[in-house]
């Protein structure tokens, strides 16, 4: 059963990417200021929503019709608006309560998701939207026959779109992270924001951009999510946040590779362990790795360990 | 905000003006963009794919209110010399001090409510005794998860974001037994607690060791684990459909029910159903008051005191000699029982209980009421449980909002919303939540109260 | 191998540590990957000693702290812990062979620390410690403080919890004793006044003796004090002096401090122990470890390592480098040196084994490099061959040897007494020179680690090193920019 393997295989790669971009966003975060960013799931969700009513607005009212151009151009509307969002949430939320204690962001996290969550639904009502699939297709890979009949592991195009968008982005915030002077002051004030900040490290704005490239990424798993499944509704944002933040602590937390990594790991343990035992407990085994990998390597998979000072 | 008031400069008020003006039209710039996808536009099922509906006057209507409000405040609270929140500001400077003075009047006249409330309800409002009396037991019940939860977060300092996963096995300890076995609520009721604090212990074990965010995520997952499992172990649990006709409980085998051998003809007094919420309220409020005693009282223990230096420091506790590891176990199972405790009350009260009533959001909200009545203060979360709960369910009754908005408009659809905008709100108000002082467990010549600054908040500080 | 330590100073009669140790640190190892911060260090702490343990920042004090009270898990080595008198050795050993962590009886017991876990440490083997960065609860008061550290006993009286629940009469009382004796402690370190403020809110001097006298409710055989004395201003570190003799002689615990204020040190300490990269230099009492040159070597020899302000040890050093430039000009004057001992210490302690032959240098002969022209009198003592050196430092005059980093002005002397002045002569030692002048400069294994030899074969081509460049820009004091017997910090001159 090698084909059934291997298409599992990319499936799981393929939820693996969304995760890991959404992970991004909360390994930033943690690694930048060390709290949980709670609403960064649900960021994700207003981003498939402005996705979705941008894709609508285009094709229903502007009456574009390329494909191609519209989801560029829905992408960049999508990443932009829910970077705003991004920024808001941040700045209300998070920012007057800098520096205060541990808990408080983490209560004023939560009670934003409950707001994100809470206003798309009142807005945009409590039903799902579905969304027909648009990008149809694909190449098969290998053909095999069971006694069932046969077996075809197809790669589809919108599989192939987000596999590739997703290591593009990684790449690049990679290169972003480590190469330019946004990244060193990211890092900076990782290691040390009283210091940064002393040493001209502009903390909050580095902060609120931190917050807007997490969200950009997450609107970049939105708009996936979207094309991917077809349906979305106010509700995805909380398990999505919770996989993806899985992923993260699973990949070491402030580790931007390790949050791929941990992605694709919770995506292919889910698809796996739907595809060969059953799907109901699927999201109990993700979460059964995670705490089996944090109990033996308290770091995760790619984080520094974490030496205790006495 | 000194300096700036004493030259008053009419230069310096255009300027002002010009200044509150950009910010406003920056803010409602900002709701623009952050509502045109969400009021501007709207998505809606229609016969052959989704159709779009434009909603302009809304998306515009909010951008002037932001503007004008905005506007508003800069003049009059941001920017001014004397701003009006100044004398709010001064009103709650003092208030670690004057809450503290005032804390144990409170305390006494809270009780004092507590024990009289469901006769308050009965003679005062007469014909809504039963829907205030059912909302004090919910207060109540969250009451008592909150003292459970904040032995866990507010004295050893472990962030716990899967309490609720205690609260479900206590019900469904209960409920599971009652069907099977045939158990009453009291002969449950401390087996349910037995069983919570036992898996306190089993998920604690592997766990304890991992260090703040670690500790939170690994619970939230435990949480979700023991949720899914209640949803998908169909023969067990009965899966999505839950578990009904769990037994109500009985005063020494007596039945709130009507007709013979009932409480009511037993004491030979005509039959109302608002007894058994009577009944029901006194029990969970002893429970609760359990729950605070033995919380009280625990803080003046070793374990106790032990709990709080763990919150302080934990490695200085090992050089003392203290086990951590035992520390937190007992903490985690000892606030697991109490959650266990609660939860057989609900399934109790509920007489149908499912995994619907054991999401994340429950722990989430068990959590805040003990962060924003301020960690490891009783008090606190009494006034919290009483401000969130009370306050949602207060917003069930706000239908004369539809004479203003017209009747397409719900107010419970925003409940949650203002809910959450409360703990938001709340926390950057106070982030050390609302009784921030610390009472000392003990006292060489002088009682002294500990500010909420010298206290540490445990894990991953 | 038996846990009586052969102390290398006082090799003939052990010291009174070696007879009656209370703790000893045996063959002890602590690798951080590929570092090795603690290398097979082996110690006796005296039962009812002031002990203390010395070296330069990074020399794996407070490493071997943690390894002792548990917070570490040492690569190698045993740390056995004795309650009761004696060496118990026959105690040691049968627990180091079972795989127990202890072995308790009425007459004495052993505790094998690095099996115990920390709580464990303190709650069996009594020992106790503070913390260089102090570690108090501090949004519990002081007296809170105190209560915690009583937590064992205390437990044991409320029934582990659940008698003190339901009340017990027998829990009242412990806890009435409990206060009594965080009283008592809190009158000894002068702070019962300030017993219901919050720790954190106490000034630093009585945090540090809070954190002592927490420490001493645990009622600990042992107590581990980690640089007790820093950020102390003079009158508190006197005051600190007197409450840590109270502590021993009043209580009689052993105490083991870490401390680098040699004040501290010097005045109350009945034994001190030297560590320099993780490696023992020196054992012994107050009056021999000053006098120590490995110990002047390890705090001075070194460029900027040299931070140090201790009026006795600067004048130590002094006299080193003193006696160095007169045994050089000595050198220079007669073809045989003065019978003038290049080591004072060995005169100090006088325990050097006296195997000095005077026909020595003989040893040296016959072997390439051509035999030295300086004759040291005691070049056997030392391991492996005296480096060739020439009586004069050649026609463009001498090398500024303190380009290379590891040499001082002091070393620079030494050397120079040696006959070495350049860097080509530095740059042909094999590892036999390299053994001998490590030895006969006090500090093995040093030359190796700086590399002197590849420094001066850089040196030697007119080449420069990230150091030596420093030492010409003048950041760094060397024998021509400043004088030689300066033994500040690494500042401009």
């Amino acid at each position: 059963m090698l084909e059934y393997f291997v298409q599992q295989l990319i499936n799981g790669l393929t939820l693996g990417s969304i995760y890991g971009l959404i992970a991004i966003g909360y390994t930033m975060v943690y690694g930048i200021i060390g709290m949980i960013n709670f609403a960064h799931g649900d960021i994700f969700m207003v981003g498939s929503f402005i996705a979705l009513a941008t894709f609508l607005i285009l094709t229903s009212v502007f009456g574009f019709v390329f494909l191609p151009v519209v989801l560029l151009i829905v992408l960049i509307i999508a990443m932009l608006f829910t970077s705003a969002w991004g920024w808001t949430v941040e700045r209300f939320a998070y920012r007057p309560l800098r520096g205060s204690f541990r808990l408080a962001p983490l209560i004023t996290a939560i009670g934003m998701s409950i707001v994100l969550q809470n206003f798309v639904q009142v807005t945009q009502g409590a039903r799902v939207k579905p969304l027909p699939p648009q990008i149809q297709g694909g190449v098969t890979l290998m053909e095999g026959s069971t006694e069932n009949g046969t077996i075809l592991v197809q790669l589809s195009y919108m599989q192939m779109i987000i596999i590739f968008t997703t290591l593009f982005l990684m790449i690049g915030f990679t290169l972003l992270i480590s190469r330019t002077s946004l990244g060193r002051a990211q890092r900076a004030c990782e290691q040390d924001r009283k210091m940064a900040a002393l040493l001209g490290v502009n903390v909050d704005r580095t902060i609120s951009l931190t917050f807007v490239m997490g969200a950009a990424l997450a609107a970049v798993a939105g708009l996936m999510f979207l094309l991917l499944y077809g349906v979305i509704d106010f509700y995805i944002g909380f398990l999505a946040g919770v996989k993806a933040f899985t992923a993260a602590v699973l990949g070491g937390i402030g580790s931007l590779p390790g949050a791929m990594l941990g992605g694709l790991a919770i995506g292919l343990i889910e698809v796996f362990w739907s595809g060969y035992f059953t799907v109901e407990y699927k999201d109990v085994a993700a979460f059964s790795i995670l705490a089996i990998v944090l109990i033996f390597m308290p770091s995760g998979l790619l984080g520094k360990p974490e030496v205790e000072k006495v | 905000m000194a300096a700036r008031s004493v030259p008053l400069s009419s230069a310096r008020d255009d300027n002002r003006l010009a200044n509150s003006l950009r910010d406003a039209a920056i803010a409602a710039l900002m709701v623009f963009a952050l509502g045109f996808f969400f009021l501007g536009v709207r998505t809606d099922i229609a016969p052959g794919g989704l159709a779009l509906s434009f909603r302009w006057g809304l998306l515009f209507s909010a951008v002037a209110i932001v503007f004008a409000g905005r506007l508003l405040l800069n003049l009059f609270v941001f920017k001014t010399s004397a701003p009006i929140t100044a004398q709010f500001s001064g009103m709650f400077s003092g208030t670690g001090s004057s809450f503290a003075g005032l804390g144990k009047w409170l305390a006494r006249a809270l009780l004092a409510f507590a024990i009289v409330l469901p006769f308050f309800f009965t003679y005062f409002f007469p014909n809504k005794d039963r829907q205030y009396i059912d909302l004090a037991i919910l207060i109540m019940t969250y009451i008592m998860l909150g003292w459970g939860l904040n032995i866990v977060v507010g004295l050893a300092g472990l962030l716990d974001l899967g309490y609720v996963a205690f609260y479900a096995v206590g019900a469904y300890s209960f409920a599971l037994l009652a069907q099977n076995f045939g158990f009453g609520f009291w002969m449950a009721l401390p087996l349910a607690g037995l069983l919570a604090a036992f898996w306190g212990v089993i998920l604690g074990f592997p766990v304890l060791r991992l260090r703040g965010d670690y500790l939170a995520i690994v619970t939230l997952a435990f949480g979700e684990i023991i949720r899914i499992v209640l949803l998908n172990w169909y023969d067990f649990t009965n899966g999505p459909d839950g578990i009904s006709g769990i037994p109500r409980p009985t005063l020494f085998g007596l039945e709130f029910s009507r007709g013979e051998g009932g409480f009511a003809d037993f004491f030979g007094i005509p039959y109302d159903s608002i007894h058994r919420f009577i009944y029901l309220y006194y029990i969970i409020f002893v429970l609760a008051i359990i729950t605070n005693l033995v919380t009280i009282r625990l803080r003046r223990l070793p374990v106790g005191r032990a709990w709080e230096a763990l919150r302080e420091d934990e490695i200085a506790c090992r050089s003392l000699g203290i086990n951590t590891t035992n520390t937190k176990l007992t903490a985690f199972s000892i606030g697991a029982m109490f959650g266990g405790f609660a939860g057989s009350f609900f399934a109790t009260r509920q007489g149908f209980i499912s995994p619907e009533s054991f999401t994340f959001l429950e722990s989430a909200i068990i959590l805040a009421i003990v962060v924003l009545g301020g960690l490891g203060s009783q008090i606190g979360v009494v006034i919290a449980s009483v401000v969130m709960i009370g306050g949602i369910e207060m917003l069930r009754n706000l239908g004369f909002l539809q004479h203003v908005f017209g009747d397409g408009f719900d107010p419970t659809q925003y409940r949650m919303l203002i809910f959450g905008l409360a703990m938001v709100l709340i926390m950057v108000w106070r982030p050390r939540g609302l009784i921030t002082t610390r009472e000392p467990t003990a006292v060489l010549k002088e009682k002294k109260r500990i500010g909420a600054d010298m206290v540490a908040q445990g894990e991953g500080h | 191998m038996g846990s009586v330590l052969q102390n290398e100073v006082d090799g003939a009669a052990p010291a009174r540590w070696d007879e009656t140790p209370i703790l000893s640190v045996e063959h002890l190892t602590m690798r951080f990957g590929g570092l090795v911060a603690v290398n097979d260090l082996s110690f006796n702490v005296g039962r009812g000693d002031i002990t203390a343990l010395i070296g330069p920042n990074g020399a794996g004090k407070t490493t071997v702290f943690n390894c002792v009270t548990g917070f570490y898990k040492p690569t190698e080595g045993r740390t056995a812990m004795r309650h009761g008198a004696g060496l118990q050795a026959s105690a040691i050993e049968e627990v180091t062979r079972s795989d127990r962590r202890y072995k308790e009886s009425p007459q004495g017991s052993v505790y094998l620390l690095e099996r115990m876990p920390d709580f464990e440490i303190s709650q069996r083997a009594k020992v106790a410690r503070t913390f260089q960065n102090i570690r108090l609860f501090g949004g519990m008061t002081a007296l809170e403080n105190l209560l915690v550290a009583q937590h064992n006993p205390l437990m044991i009286a409320s029934l582990f919890t659940i008698g003190g629940i339901l009340g017990v009469p027998g829990y009242k009382k412990a806890e009435k004793q409990a206060i009594e004796k965080a009283r008592y402690w809190l009158e000894q370190v002068h702070l019962t006044e300030r017993a219901d403020d919050p720790a954190a809110d106490l000034p630093y001097g009585a945090q540090r003796r809070l954190e002592i006298a927490r420490a001493m409710c645990t009622d600990p055989l042992l107590l581990c004090l980690d640089e007790p004395a820093a950020g102390l201003n003079p009158r508190e570190s006197h005051e600190l002096n007197e409450l840590l003799k109270f502590i021993r002689e009043t209580h009689g615990t052993s105490i083991l401090l870490i401390e680098h204020d040699m004040g501290v040190v010097m005045e109350i300490s009945d034994h001190v122990i030297v560590l320099d990269y993780g490696v023992k230099i020196s054992d012994g009492d107050a009056l021999h470890v000053k006098s120590d040159p490995r110990v002047i070597a390890a705090y001075l020899g070194v460029d900027d390592e040299a931070e140090i302000d201790v009026p006795e040890i600067k004048h130590d050093l002094e006299e080193v480098v003193e006696e160095a430039q007169e045994l050089a000009a000595a050198d220079k004057s007669k073809p045989k040196p003065k019978p003038k001992k290049p080591r004072p210490a060995a005169k100090a302690s006088g325990a050097k084994p006296a195997a000095r032959n005077a026909g020595s240098p003989a040893r040296a002969k016959a072997v390439v490099p051509a035999p030295s022209e300086i004759k040291i009198k005691n070049a056997a003592d030392f391991p492996g061959r005296q480096p060739h050196g020439t009586k004069k430092p050649g026609p463009p005059g001498a090398d500024n040897l303190t380009r290379i980093k590891g040499i001082g002005p002091a070393n620079e002397k030494k050397l120079n007494a040696l006959g070495i002045w350049r860097f080509g002569q530095i740059a042909v030692w094999k590892a036999p020179e390299v053994d001998w002048v490590g030895a006969w400069l006090a500090f093995p294994g040093r030359i190796q680690r700086e590399e002197w030899v590849k420094q001066a074969k850089t040196l030697a081509k007119g080449g420069a090193t990230a150091f030596s460049k420093r030492v010409d820009k003048g950041d760094v004091p060397t024998s021509k920019a400043r004088k030689p017997r300066s033994g500040g910090k690494g500042g401009k001159p």
